[in-house]
């Protein structure tokens, strides 16, 4: 009892009261006595632990049958008060914002006019987004690229099963190891019939937002992650022999590796030879047409490929501990 | 403010709440998928059609995976065909 901490001795207060296993086999004096002198182990209590009614120990076991219930409302009372102070706070905020599409709000400014006005001469593209995301503001969106690649690695690192006997679900004794990731996926009659209609339609979807992420909304990201919940779903209904046939670790790497490379060395080029507004050399194509943007379309297709990649391994990796 | 707009707020105001308060996880994250699909039709409706893919695909698709995920891998809910009986799932 002695090397326990403060907070466990705590506990065993609240949740028992003072009655403690040890009181329970001794005999009634003693037991008093213990109470007495074992409760709290401040040294200030020694000084009165003879006495037969210890005022120290009234107050410290006061505090710590009470207290506790004190604490406990008023920490209650605390945190409504600070979450209903938040949302006042906030409210008040929203009131003196400017309405939604307002011209005379701050926002509105010569950055703003420059992007809508001159996206489509210099960018080549009509979403004027696309061309904010991926010219005017590419390197934010290669830094983006890479804290995704970073969080993949992390996971990674994380989850990662090591033994290859493991992790491709070959150690066929479930019961025995009780892990989660040696249960094949047992999925139903409705959710593979539904995943053989669901599944080619988001592959088709996500390929066409990233193809058209220069005409219309969308672009890399958005098609990505539908692509990526489309493997997912995959996975899903028909068990990861089904997407282990085509995606395994080397096309992992492979795809990652490359996307990413590609793009850097894209945003390299158009950052070398001046940026925004500057001929780069590359064919902007028609405004509107598919093939048009410059290195919009090829940036499109490395990030979607990379962000489909990492959501398929995130899943894969939580759900089995590797790819 | 439209009339789909009040519904759209109210819902996603009620789902804030409601992911809060609900005891079970596998509820809660329920919820908030719905949250995420609330959430990608106001962007829908505040013309930000790319935000709302994204928002779909990942918010309500991917996140709400890999919190499932995670659940039955520390065996918060119980997987189908999970024999192993000392692994009660966790009713909190």
């Amino acid at each position: 009892m002695k090397s326990d901490g403060f907070f466990s001795r705590l506990n065993s207060f609240v949740e028992y009261g003072s009655m403690r296993e040890e009181d329970l086999t001794l005999s009634p004096s003693e037991k008093h006595k213990t109470i007495d002198t074992d409760i709290p182990e401040n040294r200030w209590l020694t000084t009165v632990q003879n006495s037969e009614k210890p005022v120290g120990a009234r107050i410290a076991t006061w505090v710590s049958h009470r207290g506790v219930e004190i604490f406990d409302r008023l920490y209650r009372v605390a945190a409504a008060f600070i979450c209903f102070t938040l949302i006042g706070v906030l409210l008040s905020v929203v009131a003196f914002l400017p309405a939604f599409g307002d011209e005379d709000a701050p926002a509105v400014n010569e950055v703003v006019e420059r992007y809508v006005s001159k996206s489509v001469e210099e960018t080549g593209t009509t979403n004027a987004v696309a061309g904010m995301i991926s010219a005017y503001r590419g390197f934010d969106t290669l830094g983006e690229a890479h804290v995704l690649f970073a969080a993949a690695c992390s996971v990674i690192i994380l989850l990662r099963v090591d033994d290859p006997e493991r992790r491709h679900g070959k150690l066929v004794d479930p019961v025995m190891t009780g892990e989660d990731m040696d249960f094949e996926p047992n999925s139903d009659l409705v959710l593979r019939k539904a995943a053989k209609v669901l599944v080619p339609l988001s592959f088709i979807f996500g390929l066409y937002v990233i193809l058209n992420g220069t005409t219309s909304p969308g672009g890399g990201f958005s098609g990505g992650a539908l692509m990526g919940a489309g493997l997912i779903l995959t996975s899903v209904a028909f068990g990861f022999g089904r997407t282990e046939r085509f995606f395994g670790d080397e096309m992992y790497h492979l795809v990652k590796t490359a996307c990413l490379t590609a793009y850097a060395l894209m945003m390299a080029y158009f950052i070398y030879m001046g940026a925004n507004g500057f001929p780069d050399g590359v064919w902007l194509g028609i405004p509107g047409s598919i093939i048009s943007g410059g290195l919009i379309l090829p940036i499109n297709i490395a990030v979607g490929f990379e962000v489909a990649c990492t959501m398929y391994c995130f899943y894969a990796l939580f759900r089995k501990g590797g790819l | 403010m439209t009339l789909l707009d009040g519904i759209l707020l109210a819902f996603l105001i009620i789902c804030a709440v409601s992911v809060s308060v609900t005891r079970n996880l596998l509820e809660s994250i329920i919820i908030y998928m719905g949250f995420s699909i609330i959430m990608s039709i106001i962007w829908l409706t505040l013309e930000a059609p790319d935000l709302a893919i994204t928002e779909a695909a990942v918010g309500a698709g991917v996140t709400g995976l890999l919190f499932l995920a995670t659940l039955k891998k520390i065996h918060a809910i119980k997987a189908e065909g999970d024999k192993n009986k000392e692994d009660k799932p966790d009713e909190k």
